[in-house]
């Protein structure tokens, strides 16, 4: 908080130039469609999924400065959630909406209960205990088979209604519209929150935590609401995810990688921008679940076997591309592809 | 009164938990000696671990193949010189490794905060887990090993199976079990006098507690740090090695696992401090052991993690760690 109060910027509408052009191209893309046979609104749906966890990722990792390596846990205490909820093998069955809001609460809490003892670690340390908290939640829903039927996973999911219409597997288009629906009332809200006092507390945090001490922050108190709301988003996004494929999938599916992905939305699309992580959730996740299987099923197609070699499978190179994404960046352009504006802060 | 308590048992873990142990002991060096200096947790070791595994799997199946052993003989006979062999030249691979990554991949960031380093030490883990996937996409059933490039490969044994304790014993030691402390005590006790005696250590010691006040000592805070990856890696290498032999599996997926029990050991310990990360290694051995005997295997990671976030909640320094350490 480099500003005095009369510089400090306010936002003029709900969304920033940036965001408006965004949404507005993430619109017509299904729109491209009906021109071009490209069937890629179907796979963008993850991209909007991985979008809302990046956003919540990145009001930790961007807004606060607190590097957290376990946000694929908070994925999967959403899709866990929302799952034993919603399914049809539970009692409980409340439907899309009131699960995907409880999504939202018990990950904000689950986000809340990890905070609390870890606030006063120093930033690597706190970084470590998310990475050991997305294991132990793993092993957790791996072991206890009772409540989440262990590798099996959850299935069959609701899909989503909206106003009496339901959505079935055969209408992505619709369902991408739902989606997007959700990932812009995400963006509003934490564009919101990172306008609000709150958020002008984050960034304090996250500057300089002493000197936001003094100003009567309390830092501890700052850090836990950005982890919270970090983890209900992460949360909402894993249920997403899990009901467009109708299942939690296995435990195993929200391991370090799936975190690192999330880490790399933020990092290349740019820390502590909204619009920037969801330029990063299009690239990272388009490449991760959209490029790369279509370059494979393309070299299956040409004739050159995927199944036989490993370096032909270009499934095998994501190690490789996120690595090779985190280093770059930090190396070169720090600030991601959409630098955050200083004077927003 | 305890039927599940057996002392036989009991003394089987114990054996494991330290042999274990002490190769965690090993990599936990790595991770607490560049954490001295730099205060960087090289997310990479564990990778690196990995990969000094597969290299000496690569040289064990040349060795086979071009008649240099014989694969008849692996666990009836000892080849003491070809453990020796391995220990050396995949020490020095990851040694040399370990600095190229620190050049290129650490040093740019030197001045950039914590946290980005951190990151791109985590970047260079993942690359270096794409090489070890395609490492054992090679003609690992030439190599050694075999099997699909993701699949977890056979390492055999280079030593001798023959249980010491005599073939009645419940307890079974061999020399798989004797090579880890024949190789792991000497390595660290030269590490200790190196670090107290010769003149790069102290100006290690001088490094890691203040690195500009060394510089002005005129120290070469640089060379140092170089230095300290490499010997860091060497230890790594080493470890990559007794691991394979005593465990007979590596696969490109380790690194991982092995880092994070690494890293606990080393918080353990206090991390920073030798003696620590050798005690730390060696306590760690043993409750992984001891957990997956009485709590179950399918629990043992959720005990080591609860364990590392428990320690990091209510005692950051660790077991040997003060105040006014000693790092590195």
């Amino acid at each position: 908080m480099s500003q005095s109060p009369s510089t400090v910027h306010r936002p003029a509408g709900l969304l920033s130039r940036g965001q408006c052009i965004l949404f507005g191209a993430l619109l017509a893309l299904p729109l491209l469609e009906l021109v071009f046979d490209l069937g890629i609104s179907a796979p963008t749906r993850f991209v909007l999924g991985f979008a809302i966890v990046g956003i919540g990722l990145n009001v930790v990792v961007g807004f606060t400065g607190l590097l957290h390596l376990g946000i694929a846990a908070f994925m999967a205490i959403g899709a866990y959630a929302f799952a034993i909820l919603t399914c049809t093998i539970y009692p409980f069955q409340i439907g899309f909406w009131p699960g995907l809001l409880a999504a939202l609460l018990i990950g904000a809490v689950a986000g809340a209960f990890l905070g609390a003892p870890t606030l006063r670690l120093r930033g690597d340390y706190l970084a470590i205990v998310t990475l050991g908290f997305g294991e132990i939640v793993q092993d957790l829903l791996k072991n206890l088979e009772l409540i989440t039927k262990g590798t099996q996973g959850i299935n069959p999911l609701p899909t989503p209604w909206f106003f009496g219409a339901t959505f079935a597997s055969d209408t992505p288009k619709s369902w991408y519209f739902l989606y997007l629906g959700i990932l812009l009332a995400c963006t509003m809200l934490v564009r919101n929150l990172e306008h609000s006092r709150i958020g002008r507390q984050w960034f304090a945090v996250r500057e300089d935590e002493l000197a936001a001490r003094c100003m009567a922050i309390r830092p501890d108190r700052v850090k836990l609401t950005a982890l919270a709301v970090g983890a209900g988003l992460a949360a909402v996004g894993g249920a997403l995810l899990a009901s467009l494929i109708s299942s939690t999938g296995e435990p195993g599916n929200y391991d370090f990688q799936i975190s690192i992905l999330a880490l790399c939305i933020v990092i290349v699309g740019g820390i502590g921008s909204l619009t920037g992580v969801i330029v990063g959730a299009l690239v990272m996740v388009g490449m991760n679940s959209i490029l790369l299987p279509m370059l494979g099923q393309k070299l299956q197609q040409a004739g050159i076997g995927t199944t036989t070699s490993v370096y032909l499978a270009p499934d095998n190179y994501k190690y490789l591309l996120f690595g090779l994404a985190l280093v770059l960046m930090m190396r070169f352009k720090p600030k991601g592809i959409v630098a955050a504006k200083e004077e927003d802060h | 009164m305890f039927e599940w308590f057996d002392s036989d048992v009991l003394l089987q873990q114990l054996l494991l938990g330290l042999s274990n142990g002490m190769i965690i002991a090993l990599i936990a060096l790595g991770y607490t000696m560049v954490y001295g200096i730099i205060e960087l947790i090289n997310f990479a070791h564990g990778d690196l671990f990995m990969l000094g595994s597969f290299l000496a799997l690569t040289l064990v199946g040349v060795a086979m193949n071009c008649g240099i052993v014989d694969p008849e003989l692996m666990g009836a006979s000892s080849h003491w010189w070809l453990l020796g062999t391995l220990v050396l030249v995949c020490g020095v691979f990851c040694g040399g490794l370990n600095l190229c990554i620190d050049h290129f991949a650490y040093k740019p960031l030197r001045r950039a905060s914590k946290l980005s380093q951190l990151v791109a030490a985590i970047g260079v883990s993942f690359i270096i887990v794409n090489v070890g996937l395609f490492w054992g996409g090679l003609p690992m059933d030439i190599l050694g090993g075999g099997g699909a490039a993701a699949a977890p490969k056979d390492f055999p044994h280079l030593v001798s199976d023959t249980n010491l304790l005599g073939e009645e014993s419940f307890v079974v030691m061999t020399w798989n079990d004797v090579v880890i402390f024949v190789v792991t005590i000497p390595l660290m006790i030269a590490l200790t006098l190196f670090v107290k005696f010769t003149k790069l250590g102290m100006a290690m010691r001088a490094t890691a507690q203040h690195a500009t006040a060394a510089r002005l000592m005129g120290v070469d805070v640089n060379k140092v740090i170089a230095a300290t990856f490499a010997i860091g890696g060497f230890l790594g290498g080493a470890a990559s090695v007794l691991y394979a032999n005593y465990n007979s599996t590596v696969s490109f997926q380790m690194g991982f696992r092995a880092g994070m029990d690494a890293f606990t050991a080393a918080v353990l310990g206090g991390i920073g401090s030798l003696p620590g990360a050798m005690l730390g290694g060696l306590l760690i051995g043993l409750v992984r052991a001891m957990s997956d005997q009485y709590v179950g295997s399918e629990w043992t990671n959720v005990v080591v993690f609860s364990l590392l976030v428990l320690i990091l909640i209510f005692r950051p320094t660790g077991l040997l760690g003060l105040k006014q350490r000693e790092k590195v």
